[in-house]
């Protein structure tokens, strides 16, 4: 396995997304799941080359035709307290924080303010994490 | 749509014996100190024992363990570090000693993560060290993790045991197991919240003197199962470990 593809965090997210489109489809009656989007907030960091592979390797029967869409969303900060938005960077971050950060997206509270009046109480508006948008299957007839 | 997360957390928890959760309705009762002891007292009768602080914006068993420096290594997820022979969890890992300002959806989403991403392994018990109050987190834990058995934690304070007394109406309404209450920092005389908790129907698991010697053994795994405190939650251990869940 190449060093990039090594059993990182990303595979316990994977196996959410398996997991839960699995249920899905069982609620649904989908006998075969032929796509998922899977949004991948920025804040989070995710490594969409072992995110891929980990699905890959944790195909089920149900998803053995499943095409795996991903889509990058900017993460946006809003400061509670004066209202500042922007847009968040990991550039030129200390990798310990980088890495927190990408472990617990709400370290982020922690580590980062707002860039106008210093404030950590701020929101995800959007971008915080990974999350399923949308799934499409068929039923049998 | 959906949350991917929530999916995977029963099966990160299948490995785990019993979850034993000490919670109380008001902060200072000694909650961390009954959780941190309980955790230990159960690695001393030879179990495999985990211990997951939530108290995530005023977590402190790192301190009481004298751990520093601890990093959860990455597998297929995290696995928590070994703290004196317990998998330990904590925010600290990652906040160090920073403050951690965090609402109530940020709470929620801290702890839907970390229950998602942490792999706990085969362990007998895993001591949860709950936040203080029926807020967000004691909501989301009732949510997540139903296997969980909770034990009740107040002080002999009338003004604790009043918060006490709502969690316990809660975790009832909730339909929540609890295996009684213990009373801390007890200061001798009879007790004045006894004939209350059992008339909610709980288990009484008895008193625990104040132990003016806790103070000393902070940070020192070795002196706190020196004090007094330690060997009363031993016993009570020893107790909760030998009945059935």
């Amino acid at each position: 396995m190449p060093p990039a593809l090594m059993p990182m965090h990303e595979w316990a997210l994977a196996e959410g997304v398996v997991a839960t489109v699995e249920k899905h489809a069982r609620e649904n009656g989908l006998t075969s799941v032929s796509e998922v989007v899977v949004v991948l907030g920025e804040l989070q960091q995710v490594d969409e080359e072992v995110l891929s592979f980990a699905l890959e390797n944790l195909r089920t029967p149900m998803l053995r035709e499943t095409r795996f869409t991903f889509k990058r969303l900017k993460a946006r900060l809003k400061c509670r307290r004066c209202g500042e938005e922007w847009d968040f960077s990991a550039e030129g971050m200390e990798e310990d924080v980088s890495e927190a950060i990408h472990f617990l997206p709400e370290m982020a509270h922690v580590y980062l303010k707002c860039p106008k009046c210093g404030s950590p109480d701020f929101e995800f508006s959007q971008g915080r994490g990974v999350w399923i948008e949308s799934i499409r299957g068929a039923k049998d007839e | 749509m959906s949350d991917p997360r929530l999916s995977v957390i029963s099966r990160r928890l299948e490995g785990v014996g019993r979850l034993l959760a000490v919670t109380s309705g008001k902060g200072g009762v000694g909650k961390t100190v009954v959780a941190t002891c309980m955790a230990l007292g159960l690695r001393d009768q030879g179990f495999k024992v985990g211990l997951l602080d939530l108290d995530f914006t005023s977590p402190t068993t790192h301190i009481l363990l004298g751990v520093e420096g601890l990093y959860p290594e990455e597998e297929y997820g995290i696995i928590p570090p070994l703290a004196h022979g317990l998998r330990y969890m904590s925010v600290t890992h990652y906040s160090l000693d920073e403050p951690v300002p965090l609402r109530g959806v940020d709470v929620s989403n801290s702890l839907i993560e970390l229950l998602c991403i942490t792999r706990w392994g085969e362990l007998d018990f895993l001591v949860v060290d709950m936040p203080p109050g029926i807020g967000d987190a004691t909501l989301d834990v009732v949510r997540l993790i139903p296997r969980l058995e909770f034990l009740l934690v107040s002080t002999p304070s009338l003004l604790a045991f009043s918060s006490v007394r709502r969690l316990i109406r809660l975790l009832k309404e909730m339909g929540c197991s609890m295996l009684g209450l213990v009373e801390n920092m007890a200061t001798g005389g009879g007790s004045p919240i006894k004939k209350e908790v059992e008339e909610l129907g709980l288990p009484y698991l008895g008193s625990i003197g104040f132990d003016p010697g806790l103070e000393e053994a902070v940070g020192d795994v070795g002196r706190l199962a020196e004090t007094h405190l330690y060997g009363e939650v031993l016993e009570l251990a020893r107790r909760l470990a030998s009945a059935s869940p």
